[in-house]
Parts: C-alpha cells; structure tokens; sequence
C-alpha cells in the first residue's frame, strides 16, 4: 500500500517538474527542475528494486550532467529570463502535437493484449552482484567498445572547445 | 502483471509515454538549444523508465544493463553536444534556433 502511494507521489512529482522545466522562462530554473524529475526517476528505480541503477543515476545525471548543464549556462551567461518572441500559433501547435502523440502512443498501449504474467525475481535481484555478473560475462564486448566510445567523446569534446575561429 | 501493490506494467508505461511526449513537446516549444538538449535527455529517462519497468516484469537484468549502456551513450552525448553549444555561442553570440538557422531548407 504504501509503495502504490510512494509511486503516485514519485509519478506526479515527475511530471509537474517536467513540465515546469519546459515552462520556466529562467534557463536555471530549467535546470534546477530537470534535477527533480531525475530524483523522482531514481525513486521508481528504487521502487523497481534497481537500487544500484538508482544510484548511479542520481550520480551521473544529478550529479555530473546537470551539474555541467549550470556551468555551460553560467559561462555563456545565459541565466537572464529570454525574451522569446514567437507567435502564439507555434505555441499551440507544440501543445496539441503533444497531446495528439500522447493521445495515440497510449491507445496504442490501452489496445496491446499483455499476456505475460510478472515472474517473481530472485531475491538478489538488481543487486550490485547481479548487474555487475551480467555486465562483465554477458555484455563484455559493449562495455569495452563504450570505454572507446568514451575516449572519443573526450578527444572531441576538447577539440571542439579549442578556442580558435573556425569562420 | 503486477509489479508493486496494485501498480501493473501498463502504469510505468504510461508514466514513460508521458515523459517522452513533454519532451517532445519541450523541444517543440522552446527555441532555445540547451532546454532543447534537456529535453533530449529527459526523453533518454523516460525510455530507462519503461526499461526498468520490464526489467523487473521479467525478472531479468538485461534491461538494466541496457539502462546503462544508454547512459554511458548520454554522458559521452552531453560532453559533446555541449562543447559544440559553446562553440555556437562563442561564434554566433546566441543559442536560439530560431537565429541559427543556416542548415534550414
């Protein structure tokens, strides 16, 4: 009873934070809201029982992608509310396409016959042991091409902030 | 079907659905490229969502290990996005999309 609660606590905390960060004319607050809809995410990971995926994306999301979202937005100086200045049609036109998608993908879900039961998990599952025996025998190939995939990200990240005038 | 006290697979994914449409719809109602690019990354969360979600339906790690994989692809992303972003600021002075529009057809 209580982790039905805690989900709809966890569901709607998501989702009014993400639209107050589509919303919010500050680009920090923005920010600052996308952080708290990661937070509630981590708690479904926790009520999932993927405790160790929760706590590794409170760490690389909260703690080291929006963390370098604030310094990008604090070193081009962008925390001043913009002044945007489109029509009032384009804005509607992004509201109904969204709720015309949202209308569509969750009918389609609505009519999907599910007919597989839950299988109860084993008791270590989502533990650290587990993720980490399935991480290493099963997807070793993946994780050693993501450490390249890494390597290359980096090289391209400092060559792209070179400071140099490519026009 | 059911993962929590009452709460069935189809909840999780329509909490998912929802978060990838608003940030389908943040792309489409902000100009500005790095709310833009946030909206991107909320809409990487929503699909870990309804991973996890059949991760624990299965009762399987595999999924989890794809939620991992796909954040090891949105951290290597943001580093590079990001830096393209400040390159576009330190040249164009802005990061409205409505201004960089050179690409545009």
């Amino acid at each position: 009873m209580l982790t039905e609660y805690a989900f709809w606590f966890l569901t709607f905390v998501a989702l009014f934070s993400a639209i107050g960060m589509i919303i919010s004319k500050n680009p920090v607050y923005s920010v600052l809201s996308l952080i708290v809809t990661f937070f509630a995410i981590a708690g479904h990971y926790f009520l999932l029982n993927a405790q160790f995926l929760a706590a590794v994306h409170i760490i690389v999301y909260a703690g080291a992608i929006m963390v370098l979202f604030l310094y990008v937005i604090m070193m081009l100086n962008l925390n001043k509310v913009d002044e945007e200045k489109r029509s009032v049609w384009s804005k509607a036109a992004a509201v109904a396409s969204f709720g015309i998608l949202l209308v569509v993908i969750s009918a389609a879900i609505g009519h999907g016959q599910s007919q597989q039961t839950a299988i109860a998990a084993a008791s270590n599952f989502g533990t650290t042991e587990t993720l980490g025996l399935s991480l290493y025998k099963d997807f070793l190939i993946p994780f050693e091409i993501s450490s390249v995939l890494f390597l290359s990200a980096m090289v391209g990240a400092v060559y792209l902030s070179k400071k140099e005038q490519y026009n | 079907m059911q993962l929590l006290h009452n709460i069935t697979i189809d909840h999780y994914l329509y909490f998912s659905v929802a978060l990838f449409c608003l940030g389908i719809a943040g792309i489409l109602y902000r100009r500005n490229a790095i709310i833009m690019f946030m909206c991107v990354e909320l809409m990487l969360n929503a699909v870990n969502v309804a991973l996890v979600a059949f991760s624990k339906l299965y009762g399987q790690t595999d999924a989890q290990v794809f939620v991992f994989f796909i954040m090891v692809v949105a951290a290597a992303e943001v580093a590079v996005g990001l830096a393209i972003l400040m390159m576009l600021y330190r040249n164009m002075h802005t990061t409205d999309t409505d201004v960089l529009d050179k690409l545009k057809f």
